[in-house]
């Protein structure tokens, strides 16, 4: 009798994921540690990129409500160092320029900012006391966080407006409190905080500074008369041309010695150079990856040991080589799948909770968010190689027996 | 369904089969065995451990491949088909009954059985189907959703009885089927396979055991790796080319 041979059948897609799914099911605890490594290296990729992203948006999105159209002047350097002063008249005359929508500006006065009176004269905090135009809040975009701004009334009162970084270093939390001001050749004297600003990314220096009105500043603090910065709000598409002219408006006599900048520029390439930390961290998780790659291996070697019956009895029901190993290749995978996905959804859950603690946009980049899962399964990939070889190399009676 | 076996065509011939294992000087475990089976027989391949039983069970179950000499299973030469060809014929045409069961641990009685039909291409629906099926034939219809560590003994060999026979094989191996069972269950496999044989199956048990094999309708003793004694206990004549050289012992 000579029956038909039988002809060799392909394992079905389900199957073999079924198959690659058997080590894992059964092994659980192992399986899961071993796609613990690589799930930690596609976390700390997604987690820094996300966090990177997170404060760039986060950036980007002040930098959209502050608007890029701010312009300062301020006094240049000559060639000793020394301060040349801006004209008296030069916030009218920036004022003028056509397409200048707000200006307004602050003055430098002589007096310090103290908790109290019994603090040492030269523990300034580095706050300064500055003068301010009430119509600064409005050109600057700042806002109130608690208490009030300036205004008609209040600009000759002994009250002071804290920028957030003062108000945070002299310990002040609520518009009521009192704060010593003194300087040299002054008397000292309380003012009442009236009020507390938001912290302000533009325009840093106001953060650092201690505000008072305009009459009193000169009245009682010896403040200059000259502007020591000019806020521009500028039309949107002509800041160049104002950046252009300002320092001949603002000084004509001296234009070189006029400092004109756009602190938008500045916010921009902080939100574009925080990548420095990404490099590292990245070859760090590029480690991590390794490490679970080789974890993953160890674990498979040591399975299909454990498994040569298995191996064996699979071959005496007719698998051929190649399904062996493509078994154990898939299950190899699937745990670089699962450790990636897992990693992908930690990192994730980290940059969301460090974004929301931080009060920024979460941003996950897309690229990562795909591109780990992806890159783990390269490395369950090449992990499972070698062990899925040996598990496909074994002799079916050896298999057999030595089970 | 009964057959009159010695007229019944050869499911497996082996002609002047060597095996010899590589070495200096070389390991020669089988002489050169001839031996057919012809279809329905109920054979017992009875030997000493070392006397090249199981390496004998390994080439008629397309596990191994001999040094010389020729196997016909069901009428293809073996030493002519390729690798795939020869898994895809384990697959379909072959059961292995194994002294250690070797079931799958992570895998339900069904599950188990339907593995053995696993690599012949069968929709998964087929494969439980008839995995169901074989399970009620081997007795288990209890059992189907058990996990191997939740039968006993001879319940496991049953389920690979089964998965040994879901397929519907023109031979099915059994390598010491009853070495890992108490006597009881021992019989009740042995029953098992003895009540297969008598519904068609050509079955090849191999076995340490002189008594179990004394029951069998044919007993070949194996020793050292020649075939010692063939003969037809309460059956009728060898079958024809069959009969080995050898003296009873």
């Amino acid at each position: 009798m000579t029956a038909r041979l039988p002809r060799p059948a392909r394992l079905r897609p389900a199957d073999l994921l079924r198959l690659g799914l058997l080590g894992p099911r059964t092994r659980r605890l192992r399986s899961a540690l071993s796609a613990l490594g690589i799930a930690l290296g596609i976390a700390a990729v997604v987690a820094v990129t996300g966090i990177s992203a997170s404060n760039q948006a986060h950036l980007l999105d002040r930098l959209d409500r502050l608007g890029s159209n701010l312009i300062t002047v301020s006094p240049g350097e000559d060639y000793e160092g020394k301060k040349v002063p801006l004209p008296k008249e030069s916030v009218t005359m920036l004022g003028n320029i056509a397409p200048v929508e707000r200006v307004s500006a602050t003055g430098d006065t002589k007096a310090n900012v103290y908790r109290n009176e019994f603090v040492p004269s030269n523990q300034t905090n580095s706050l300064r006391v500055l003068s301010a135009r009430l119509d600064l809040l409005t050109a600057v975009r700042g806002e109130v966080r608690t208490g009030r701004w300036l205004d008609h009334a209040t600009e000759r009162l002994p009250v002071v407006v804290l920028g957030s970084s003062s108000a945070e270093r002299l310990g002040v939390t609520a518009p009521g409190t009192k704060v010593w001001i003194a300087g040299e050749g002054l008397t000292g004297e309380w003012y009442g905080v009236l009020g507390i600003l938001e912290p302000n990314e533009l325009v840093p220096e106001i953060d650092d500074s201690v505000l008072v009105g305009g009459p009193t500043a000169i009245a009682r603090l010896d403040g200059d008369r000259t502007p020591s910065t000019v806020y521009l709000r500028v039309h949107p598409d002509r800041v160049s041309d104002v950046q252009d002219v300002a320092a001949a408006t603002a000084n004509p006599a001296q234009p070189g010695m006029v400092a004109v900048s756009r602190p938008s520029d500045l916010l921009k390439a902080r939100a574009e150079t925080d990548d420095t930390l990404t490099g590292l961290v990245l070859s760090l998780a590029g480690v991590a990856l390794l490490v679970g790659g080789v974890g993953i291996a160890n674990t498979m070697v040591v399975g299909v040991m454990e498994r040569r019956g298995e191996v064996g009895l699979r071959r005496a029901l007719g698998a051929r080589r190649g399904q062996i190993a493509a078994q154990f290749l898939i299950e190899a995978v699937l745990l670089g799948l699962f450790g990636g996905l897992a990693g992908a959804a930690l990192g994730a859950a980290t940059v969301y909770a460090y974004a929301t603690g931080q009060g920024w946009p979460a941003a996950v980049p897309l690229v990562w968010a795909v591109a780990g899962p992806a890159v783990a399964v390269v490395v369950g990939t090449v992990a499972g190689l070698y062990p899925a070889l040996r598990a496909a190399g074994m002799s079916p009676t050896g298999a057999l027996r030595s089970a | 369904m009964t057959r009159d076996r010695s007229q019944g065509t050869p499911v497996l011939r082996l002609e002047k089969v060597v095996k010899e294992y590589e070495g200096t000087p070389p390991l020669r475990i089988l002489h050169g065995i001839d031996l057919t089976v012809t279809e329905g027989e109920l054979v017992a391949v009875v030997g000493p451990s070392g006397s090249g039983k199981s390496t004998l069970l390994a080439l008629i179950g397309t596990l191994d491949r001999p040094t010389s000499g020729r196997i016909h299973l069901e009428g293809h030469d073996l030493a002519a088909m390729s690798e795939r060809q020869v898994a895809a014929l384990r697959a379909r045409r072959i059961g292995f009954v194994f002294q250690q069961f070797f079931l799958l641990p992570g895998l339900t009685t069904v599950e188990n059985v339907a593995t053995g039909l696993l690599y012949t291409g069968e929709s998964a629906r087929r494969r439980r189907e008839r995995a169901v099926r074989a399970l009620h034939d081997v007795g288990l219809a209890h059992r189907l959703g058990h996990r191997p560590d939740q039968l006993s003994g001879g319940e496991k060999q049953r389920v690979a009885v089964a998965r040994a026979l879901v397929g519907r094989p023109g031979l099915l191996l059994a390598d010491e089927p009853t070495g890992s069972l108490d006597t009881a269950s021992g019989k009740g496999v042995v029953d098992l396979l003895r009540r297969l044989n008598e519904e068609g199956t050509t079955v090849v048990v191999i076995t340490h055991d002189r008594d179990l094999a004394a029951s069998f309708p044919r007993q070949v003793v194996i020793q050292d790796g020649w075939i010692a004694f063939d003969e037809h206990s309460g059956g009728p004549a060898p079958a024809a080319g069959s009969p080995a050289p050898g003296s009873p012992v």
